[in-house]
């Protein structure tokens, strides 16, 4: 068995992954124009907030990760030279 | 109650000191069979007093029953008994022992009715804790084993100053709430935080953890700081300063997972992370916010067993625990791929889940009491966790690249122990009520309404898109992180070593006046005998003299 031809890993599947995915992501934003979301706060029931919150969070967690990757990030070996 | 009650964390403890004399198929016994007795024995204790005695003319409760108390006693021993399951073929004996000890311990500090008792279970915990992070039996391991023992005798110190002057100021050695307002309490908060892995001793966790077995990081990463998050439960329910250490060990969780390399460091920050949101949940204080960190441990010594059960499966099968040496397991390791994205996916609570049910019950109790700020921080955090721990923890292990390696799938036993956590994890997210009925105070929350799911779903996904887009960003890197831990490894280290050095030129400076004393000796005699200068002997007047000049320089001196 050729285990190096996985379907997972042809570029083809990972388009339609992407493909699927996006629908997904379209989805969940869209249903809420039929189920709509109660929030607790008013601005959290806004059409597509928590999309957007979940998103641009992440983006600001994955940045001020680098910032301070930059600052206390050492080569493995650091402790044991 | 006239009836015979067995302290539950006895027969565990009995337990773990038979498997260590015992070999074979009644060692093998014994792991199945302590547990269950165990549990037997948690579900036997009814509320209040069960026990009393005396300790060194104190009245000590050893166990003391509750709902919650039950409830982690529970946990402690289910995952007694399923780590042995994951471990029992592959780990050494004295690593089950110790296990087993360990968790006694876990279970002896949740009946604790007096901080005396719960005092020493505490220890009973630092010290097994310790062997089992030793069991993994590298250089790395010893050398973390120690730095892990510092930090949990310090801790237990700090405890122990504070229990002592709360038995000295009110001469009650009970468990009951307090606030952290004077210097005893905040002793005994202080060293349960430490426990805790709270900030600034957080290094310990991600320090120690990856550094056991394979088998060894499942059991360490039940024990400690859940016992821990049960003491603020019975201790400090209500104290604000939780809400905020809570939120900081979240985000320091996160950021840190974010920047690591090793799969099992990741996962140990990730800990730090869960733990944060107990910790604030407690500082929250109310019946839901109770309710709620109590039912997030529960769950989370799960679906966290059940992510370092993979983890520890991968690094059984390849040796190798780096993200930049994996990739591409997903196709000879189904069973542990599926169940590494099913613990991914509660510790994110991703809807139907145990850790949805879990974390939302936090977030909803932070909205009740309107702590607007906290509630959307630990929004932004659940997106946090979906990034470091549900996407790229299962990513980078199991897909990413193809790193070559074909690896078998998880020997049996290893298989079995995932695919229970698996279902636990999955069966409290699906069908939560008979879970709450286990809770200490009555649970009056819907888990699933439609707009809580599509939410979650939206803030989910979309975290997840984050991470695919930022994919780049996250290249790994062969790398570690400094942490406060660095102010001893590195920084104490210079300040002793500079102290050494200062000694040594203190001890040459001294040898060369004392050389420059023996070259001169001879000028010196000169002076000292019977006919130099301060040797001779002198007329009565003179000496007056100089005595009365010296006399009047001090009175001057002494009024000016």
């Amino acid at each position: 068995m050729d285990d190096n031809d996985h379907w997972l890993t042809r570029p083809a599947s990972i388009r339609k992954l992407w493909i699927g995915f996006s629908a997904v992501l379209a989805m969940t934003v869209l249903a809420q124009l039929v189920i709509g979301i109660k929030g607790y706060f008013g601005v959290d029931s806004m059409f597509g907030f928590a999309a957007a919150f979940g998103f641009f969070s992440c983006v600001a967690m994955v940045l001020l990760a680098k910032a301070i990757g930059a600052l206390l990030k050492r080569p493995e070996d650091y402790y044991h030279d | 109650m006239t009836e015979l009650v067995i302290p539950p964390a006895l027969v565990l403890l009995s337990g773990a000191l038979l498997i260590a004399i015992t070999r074979g198929l009644l060692r093998n016994s014994v792991l199945l069979l302590a547990p269950l007795i165990t549990l037997w024995a948690v579900w036997q204790i009814g509320d209040g007093v069960e026990v009393v005695g005396s300790f060194l003319g104190y009245e000590i409760q050893p166990v003391e029953g509750s709902a919650v108390r039950r409830l982690f006693a529970t946990v402690f021993t289910l995952m007694a008994l399923i780590g042995g399951l994951f471990a029992f073929r592959q780990a050494r004996t004295a690593e089950l022992a110790a296990a087993f000890a360990y968790a006694a311990g876990a279970v002896g500090v949740a009946f604790a009715g007096d901080l005396i008792t719960m005092f020493l279970y505490w220890e009973l915990m630092a010290i097994f804790s310790t062997v089992l992070v030793w069991c993994g039996g590298t250089p790395q391991a010893r050398a973390a084993g120690i730095r892990y023992a510092i930090i949990h005798l310090l801790g237990g110190v700090i405890l122990k100053v504070g229990i002592e002057g709360i038995v000295v100021h009110t001469g009650s050695v009970e468990i009951q709430p307090m606030l952290a307002t004077n210097f005893d309490t905040w002793m005994v908060l202080i060293g349960i935080l430490i426990n805790t892995a709270a900030p600034p001793l957080s290094a310990w966790l991600a320090d120690a953890y990856p550094a056991s077995s394979p088998t060894g990081s499942v059991f360490l990463s039940a024990f400690t700081t859940k016992s821990a998050v049960l003491a603020l439960i019975l201790l400090f329910p209500g104290e604000g300063v939780l809400i905020w250490v809570g939120l900081y060990m979240i985000f320091y969780g996160i950021i840190y997972a974010l920047l690591e390399n090793d799969a099992r460091r990741i996962l140990a920050y990730s800990v730090v992370n869960q733990v944060g949101f107990m910790v604030c949940a407690v500082g929250i204080g109310t019946e839901m916010a109770l309710n709620g960190a109590a039912a997030h441990a529960f769950a989370h010594i799960f679906y966290k067993a059940l992510l370092f059960m993979s983890a520890g499966v991968v690094i059984y099968r390849t040796g190798k625990s780096r993200c930049s040496d994996l990739g591409g397991l997903f196709r000879t390791m189904p069973i542990t791929t599926v169940c590494g994205i099913i613990g991914a996916l509660a510790i994110s609570s991703f809807p139907f889940t145990s850790g949805f049910t879990t974390k939302t019950l936090i977030s909803v109790a932070a909205e009740h009491e309107g702590l607007v700020f906290v509630y959307f921080a630990l929004m932004a955090a659940s997106a946090g966790v979906f990034l470091h721990a549900g996407i790229k923890f299962p990513w980078f292990v199991f897909f990413q690249k193809d790193s070559g390696m074909r690896p078998k799938d998880a020997p049996w036993n290893m298989a079995a122990a995932m695919i229970i956590c698996a279902a636990v994890c999955i069966g409290i997210g699906v069908f939560p009520e008979p879970f709450w009925a286990l809770l200490p105070y009555p649970v009056d929350y819907v888990a699933y309404t439609p707009s809580k799911v599509l939410f979650y779903l939206q803030l989910l996904l979309f975290s997840g898109l984050a991470f695919f887009l930022l994919l780049p960003l996250m290249k790994r890197t062969l790398t570690i992180s400094l942490d406060t831990d660095w102010l001893w490894r590195v920084a104490g280290l210079r300040v002793a070593n500079a102290c050494l050095k200062g000694f040594e030129r203190l001890g040459v400076l001294v040898a060369g006046l004392k050389a420059s004393l023996y070259d001169n000796a001879p000028r010196l005699t000169a002076v000292l005998n019977s006919t130099g200068a301060l040797g001779r002997t002198w007329q009565i007047g003179t000496t007056a003299l100089w005595i009365v000049v010296l006399l009047t320089l001090y009175v001057a001196l002494y009024f000016l």
